[in-house]
Formats: C-alpha cells, structure tokens, sequence
C-alpha cells in the first residue's frame, strides 16, 4: 500500500518516467522511506513560503518589518511591568534579561503550537489544488516562528551587553536547549495541526492552553528557587517537560552556568517522544485532510 | 483494495499471459482508472466537529453525528496513452473535479486504484497557492517550487513563463492588482512550463481572451507533440471538439458515453435540453455551442 512504487521491472518504462499508484488508503503511515524525501524536497519551497509570508504580514503598517523587533520588546516591557508589580520590586540586577531569554523563547514555543494548528485550516486552497506532502505546511509555520524568533535573539544580546552580564562556554549550553524546546514544539505542533482539522474550536482553547503553561514554566520565575520550594508546586513544575528546558537555558545564558545534566537528558527525552509522536499522529491522518476541509 | 483490482483484471482476461499484459499497461499507459469511487463524507451538523460538541455530547449517540455520504465518483474506469488529450463533459455536481483531484493524488479514492505514469502537474482552481498580497514574482517562484522543482529550475524557466503569459509589466505588482484574465495566464504559463507528463486542466481556459485561448490551445498542442497527456474538464464544448482526442461524459459520477469529442458532445448538448443546430446542417457546428455558452467564446477559432 504505498504512494510511490518504484518500477519492479526497468524495461517497461519510457526512460524515468515517475510512476504513482493511488489506491484506497485514508489513514496509515505511509513509507517514511518515500515521505521523508519527498518533504525534503520541498524545502526550498518551505523558505520561500516563509519569507514571502512573513514579508506580507508587516507590509502594510507604518512601522513594517521594525516589528520584528518593537513586538518582543515591548512584551518584555508588559511582563516586567507585572512581574514589577507583582514582588514589590525586589527582584535580581538580572531579572529582566532572565525575563527576556524565558519569554522569548516561550513565545517561540508558543507561536509554533497556535501556527501550527491553523496551518491545515489556513491552506484548504493549497490542500484541495496541490499534492504537497502535507507536512510541509505545519513546517513552514514553524520556520515562520523562528524567523520571527531571531530578531528576539538580537534584542536579548543587547540588552545582555547592556547588563554588563558574562560571556563564558557555558553560554553554548542554550544551543541544545533551544533545539529541544524547538523539537519539542514541533512535534507538538504537528498535534495540533492535526487536531484542528477534527475540532474547529481547537484554536480558540489552545491560548488560554498556553498561557497557562508559561505560568507554569520558569519564564517569571527561576526554576531553581521554585524547585527547592516543598508542596504541590514543586512537583506540577517537575513534571512539566518545559521547565529542565528553558531552565537549562536561562542557566547557560544568563548566567553563564552549565545546567544540570539530568535537565538536559529529560528535556531531550520529552523532545524526542514528542516528534515521533506527533509525526507519526499527522502522517497517519494526512490523507484524509483534503476529505475533512 | 490490490487485490479488489487485481481480481478484475482476472475476471476479463483469462489467460494469464494476458495478466502480465494488463500488469505491462500499468506502466505503458499514462492514466489507468481502475473502478474507482470516490466518497466524501460530511457531517450533517457542522457544529459537530467542534471539541465542545465532543464533550457535551459524550457518550450520547447524537443525530448531529450522523455522516453523510456523498458519491463523487461512482465505479469509472478509463485508460488514456501517453500523448493524447481526454476531455471531460457534465453537469455540474458529476463528480468531473472530483475524479481530476484523485488523479492528481490529492483525493484518496474510496476503492479502486488509479495509475499514473509520469510527473503530474494540476491546474485546479484558479490561483492555486497564489496569494494575492504577494507580488507575480513571488506567486510564480512559490507555485514552481511547490510543484517540486529546484529554485535554480524555477530560475531558469521564470523568464519563459513570464513571457509566454506577456506579464513582464506586471510581474512586480500584487497578484490582488492583476484581473482575473492575467490570474488565468500566469496560473496556465507555470503549470505547462512545469514540463509535465500528465496536465490536468479544470475549467482553467475560460477566463482567457481569443488571444490567449488561441495560445493556450498551441501550448496545449505543443505539449501532445512531445508525447504529454493532457485532461480536460470543461463546459466550453468548443474548445473539447478542438482540443481532445477521446471525451467523456459524465453524470452523477458515472461514465455514460465516451467516444470521438463530436459525437459525445452532440448526445450531451441533447441531454442537457439543449436543440441540435437545425439552421445550417453541420456546416458550422461551433455557432451552436456559441448559443448554448456565451463563454465560450467561439471567435478564438475564427479570429486569428
């Protein structure tokens, strides 16, 4: 039952001819073998769809891609406003860069769970008109996401720079941190995608979803001082698979500390079961999507 | 479902040599449609695809659940050889768009199998993954490279396709600027520069001029010259006699003729309620479908 088949005999084919067998199969897996090329052919086409999208969404206002960057900022802004608030002001000299790294990478993670799931619903026309593997739209948002994360990156070294805080090698830690949230994300991501195809008001569930899950990550908080304390919160924190992650990484870059092997190996952990799932949830029901739009 | 196929081909060819034979055609022919239909399902209450209506109606077997089946397609098997081009008649709503999409693969078909041999390039809806915020140059970089080319590909043909669609004025402007008539051109240069084996068009011909029609069906021919299948859906019967070899029509997802364009299209225009040209005996056919379809616009034949 595949999508593909290669030619069992040469001879009978005019000379590279692709040829396509298309039988009744809604769901199932198709050969990764022949699904995982074939999207990673289409990577270019993931680029340039990502660029032109996001050239397109700024277009039009006065400030334009200067975006970009005011948008992370002044998020930063509001959070410190409340965070401010909220501890009478009696926080660290390095709050706000901690602040900084553990929001904009959670938006990150964010951004990709709400584009992804609006991905399927968002392209019926490319869906209906195209045989795209259907992967590549989710990807493409994701793409989005850390395009619009990179301007973030630039603010944070600033405002690093402008704290006076240290560099060091242990700053190199945020590199693997940031691919597990990345990979985590995207392998949520793929849920979601998958999701909203079958329940349209998936989206309007997932922000309120998502806040909740930032409070619940070390963003306004350090992991460090939240773990240490005893009762129920400890343990709702430990169990969520984002804190050993941005915990790692605002360890590594803002203060320049090696985070706790056993974070990074967890966090790895939940990264990796969450891609497999999530691929195998989304290729499973791909075909099916141009039947569902 | 193989073995549903397979069990067919048994049932008409005896001896087994001819099953080798049948299994040769598999990949000599262009398209092969084997007893294929296809079934949509939608659900009676659109509220029920909703979490909320999940949740509030666990458990209970509500009626809103209930599925409804369309039959688009219902059993149609067809075989069409490299370099010839098919045509499609029919009502709207006989399942024309929906058997194109499961030759593209987009459709899964519910039982049954299609074959198709060949890069496949579709021409659907108009605009297909066109974004009209994004400029002519964008659109048509993004639709080559979805179809699967490289970006030095689709450089090395965007001069061509601009050209063959005569928007080289145009081509930085938003695609929301353009009318639908250059749409239509653009959306026909990129899926014939494509250089498919198989091109599937779907009422994609009548938002053109005489002008561009004239070019589209030369485009059309140049590609049949090279050995390229081309299908078409269309309601311009004037354009199917022109252009196809072989026509089909369809109705309420099943074949009811197929034969020579003229023939098939006469017998359909007779269906649909519409008279035969009594005026002037099959001296000038095309007038009378210029009455049955003023889109069709008959002058692409005469003008030029």
């Amino acid at each position: 039952m595949l999508d593909t088949t290669s030619p069992p005999r040469a001879a009978a084919v005019p000379a590279g001819l692709e040829h396509h067998v298309f039988r009744s199969r809604r769901t199932g897996v198709p050969r990764l073998r022949t699904y995982l090329p074939e999207l990673w052919q289409r990577r270019e086409f993931v680029y340039e769809l990502a660029r032109c999208t996001l050239r397109g969404q700024n277009y039009t206002n006065v400030f334009g891609q200067l975006w970009l960057v005011l948008n992370p900022l002044l998020m930063g802004l509001v959070y410190y406003v409340l965070a401010d608030i909220l501890s009478n002001g009696k926080h660290a000299a390095n709050y706000f860069s901690m602040l900084l790294a553990g929001l904009f990478l959670y938006t990150f993670f964010s951004s990709i769970l709400s584009q992804s799931a609006g991905s399927i619903i968002g392209s019926s026309r490319l869906i209906l008109n195209s045989r795209l593997p259907r992967m590549v739209l989710p990807v493409t948002q994701m793409v989005i996401a850390f395009m619009r994360f990179l301007p973030c990156l630039v603010v944070f070294l600033v405002v690093h720079e402008l704290q006076h805080l240290q560099w060091g090698l242990a700053a190199l830690y945020a590199i693997p941190a940031f691919l597990e949230v990345a990979v985590f994300g995207a392998g949520l991501g793929l849920v979601c995608a998958t999701l909203q195809v079958y329940f349209r008001d998936f989206s309007n569930f997932l922000p309120y979803l998502t806040r909740i899950w930032m409070f619940m990550s070390p963003v306004l908080w350090e992991l460090q001082t939240q773990l240490s304390k005893p009762g129920l919160k400890a343990d709702v924190i430990a169990i969520n698979p984002l804190a050993p992650m941005i915990g790692s990484w605002g360890d590594a870059l803002v203060y320049n500390v090696s985070p706790r092997p056993a974070w990074m190996l967890e966090g790895a952990a939940w990264a990796v079961a969450a891609i497999v799932i999530g691929t195998l949830v989304f290729i499973r029901r791909e075909r099916e999507f141009s039947v569902r739009l | 479902m193989s073995s549903l196929s397979a069990s067919d081909l048994t049932a008409v060819s005896a001896a087994p040599q001819d099953a080798d034979a049948q299994l040769d055609d598999d990949y000599r022919l262009a398209i092969r449609i084997k007893d294929v239909r296809v079934d949509y399902r939608t659900i009676v209450n659109p509220r029920a695809n909703t979490l909320r209506h999940t949740v509030t109606n666990f458990g209970r077997k509500s009626k809103d659940r209930k599925v409804r089946m369309i039959h688009a397609v219902k059993g149609v098997t067809l075989d069409v050889p490299h370099g010839k081009v098919l045509g499609i008649i029919g009502a709207n709503g006989a399942g024309k768009s929906t058997l194109m999409r499961a030759i593209a693969g987009i459709l899964p078909p519910s039982s049954g199998e299609i074959v198709v041999n060949g890069r496949i390039s579709t021409l659907l809806a108009l605009g297909v993954g066109f974004n009209g915020q994004l400029s002519g140059r964008d659109n048509v970089v993004l639709g080559s490279l979805a179809a699967g080319l490289t970006r030095r590909q689709v450089d090395e043909r965007f001069e061509q396709i601009t050209q063959w669609a005569e928007l080289e004025h145009a081509i930085d402007l938003p695609m929301k600027a353009y009318s639908s008539g250059m749409y239509g051109r653009l959306a026909f240069a990129v899926s014939t520069h494509l250089e498919p084996d198989v091109l599937l068009i779907d009422e994609a011909l009548s938002t053109g001029d005489a002008h561009f029609r004239r070019k589209s069906y030369e485009k059309m021919q140049e590609l049949v010259g090279q050995a390229r299948t081309i299908v078409i859906v269309s309601h311009g019967l004037a354009a199917i006699k022109e252009m196809c070899d072989d026509c089909i029509w369809m109705h309420q997802g099943e074949i009811v003729r197929q034969g020579k364009p003229d023939e098939v299209a006469d017998e359909y225009l007779e269906f649909q309620g519409v008279p035969r040209p009594k005026r002037k005996e099959n001296a000038e056919d095309e007038t009378a479908d210029d009455d049955v379809d003023p889109l069709d616009d008959a002058m692409s034949m005469e003008d030029i």
